[in-house]
């Protein structure tokens, strides 16, 4: 059974390499319309060193990014999921913010703080991914039923004593699912700015130098790399899922 | 003296319409170690009058005392069970029904508190299941396990809200029988609310029944068998004409 389930993923990813490269062959794209899988070899052996500090770049960026993502989404989700006037007041703020898209912003942060590249990477990763947490928090607060509350409540425990032993381990599916979310939106964060930053750092970096040289493989080089990293990240989520939140998931058969 | 005195409790509810007037004048007394059973129409005010009585609620005008004193916040030796189980799906059983104790007795020995789970996990026939998880229990388990945690810090009175109005009536009654066992082991005075009459007569010394909002008490049946309690007693002539009139009762109460 367990090695079925790491069989199935890697023939899927075989078999899409596969059709990829077909494709590209049968076209006959040269490889600046489309690179192939067997130009990617090339690309990755030739900056290899390049794609190591590129990527510790991106990779630190984006987990300090989520890691303030997590930290702001569940303070503000504690607040609007405790308090029906802070929900009624911040709720259409951060659905303001939120419709605005990145894109946009990232310009405007870097002139805002220019040279402070770290920051501005950090800012925007996080940016872009606070809001399913905080979201998601604030839904699992506010619906827990009452006569869980009324449980501890009748006992005399006091509201942390409440949040800590029921609202908070009952909200964490939720949160786990957000923060599944969250991910990928900070890697398209740091990514960004990264892109749009002049003399920038990381992998987005990389891909604009690919793009400045016509260097193609090198430029799918970096998307492939990207979504490496995420799916490293994604199941490093998974993993800390199961660990916490283990209960919710129901048996199937 | 009475273990619970409402005294000429009013309370009404907050709404865009004005306030809703949910009891009026209500009185009622449960003797010590006794259960009595508060019916009538939906919506009277029935649940308002659990909260009242555990202090989550504070009455607009009136008194609850519980053995004398005066409830105004909530206090440890009160114990309630809803219709809703209410277990916590990512704690076994047994860790559900030590839940109360961290709160009203943080210090006891674990082993201490985990000798208590499991004394009342077998008294309602859950013994083997005290590792499992809610989920995986059936509706009428999940109940007994609530039950358990409802009175595992041993209040000295346990509220009960509809507690078995979800389940199947073959499973009521074993429920019946669980918490006329429970209540000899462990003495407790309770307040049930619910809607099932036969419910009220197997379980309750004695049977309140409540007027139309905003409720008060309308009428008192003491309710004595002179035998041990089992079902066969509700097929009885003497069953049967209390039925009768809480019936009618209950019909008084929803015209009002």
């Amino acid at each position: 059974m367990r090695l079925k389930r790491v069989f199935i993923p890697i023939v899927a990813t075989l078999l899409f390499l596969i059709f990829w490269e077909l494709v590209v062959w049968l076209n006959d794209w040269p490889n600046y319309k489309m690179a192939s899988p067997s130009d990617l070899g090339p690309a990755f052996l030739k900056y290899w060193e390049l794609f190591f500090i590129m990527g510790w770049q991106t990779l630190w960026r984006t987990v300090i990014g989520l890691l303030i993502s997590i930290l702001f989404g569940v303070l503000i989700g504690m607040v609007m999921g405790m308090s029906k006037t802070m929900r009624e007041a911040l709720y259409p703020l951060l659905v303001g913010f939120n419709a605005i898209p990145k894109a946009t912003v990232v310009p405007i942060v870097a002139l805002m703080f220019v040279g402070a590249h770290d920051f501005n990477t950090i800012l925007i990763a996080f940016m872009i991914s606070f809001f399913p947490i905080a979201v998601s928090i604030s839904i699992g607060l506010s619906t827990l039923e009452a006569e869980y509350r009324d449980i501890l409540r009748s006992l005399g425990a006091s509201d942390m004593t409440i949040f800590w032993k029921i609202a908070l381990p009952k909200t964490l599916p939720e949160f786990f699912g957000a923060l599944k979310v969250s991910v990928s939106l900070a890697f398209i964060g740091t990514n960004l700015m990264e892109i749009v930053s002049p003399h920038g750092r990381g992998l987005g970096a990389l891909f604009d130098s690919g793009k400045t040289n016509s260097d193609y493989p090198l430029m799918f080089a970096v998307l492939i790399t990207l979504a490496v990293l995420g799916i490293v990240l994604y199941y490093i989520v998974v993993l800390l899922e199961q660990t916490f939140a283990g209960w919710a998931e129901k048996e199937t058969y | 003296m009475s273990l619970i005195k409402i005294r000429n409790v009013s309370h009404a509810f907050e709404s865009d319409d004005g306030p809703i007037k949910v009891l009026k004048n209500l009185d009622l007394s449960v003797e010590r170690d006794s259960l009595t059973a508060v019916v009538g129409p939906s919506g009277c005010g029935k649940s308002t009058l659990t909260r009242l009585i555990s202090g989550l609620l504070k009455p607009d005008r009136g008194e609850i005392f519980l053995e004398g004193e005066k409830v105004v916040s909530p206090r440890s030796n009160v114990g309630m069970a809803f219709q809703n189980p209410v277990l916590l799906e990512w704690r076994t059983i047994l860790d559900n029904i030590m839940l109360p104790l961290e709160i009203v007795a943080p210090k006891m020995p674990k082993k201490e508190k985990v000798g208590r789970a499991e004394r009342l996990l077998s008294l309602v026939g859950l013994a083997d299941f005290a590792g499992r998880r809610p989920s995986e229990l059936s509706g009428g388990m999940r109940q007994r396990a609530s039950l358990c945690r409802a009175i595992v810090h041993k209040p000295k009175v346990l509220i009960m809200d509809e507690p078995f109005g979800a389940l199947d009536a073959f499973t009521r009654e074993d429920l019946w029988q669980v918490l006329l066992d429970v209540k000899a082991e462990e003495p407790f005075t309770g307040l049930l609310i619910t809607h099932d009459l036969r419910e009220s007569i197997f379980l309750a010394d004695q049977v309140a029944v409540l007027s139309g909002r905003p409720a008060m008490t309308q009428y008192l049946m003491d309710v004595e068998f002179s035998e041990k309690r089992n079902i066969e007693l509700l097929f009885t002539a003497k069953s049967t004409a209390m039925l009768k009139e809480l019936r009618k009762q209950i019909r008084i109460a929803q015209a009002s």
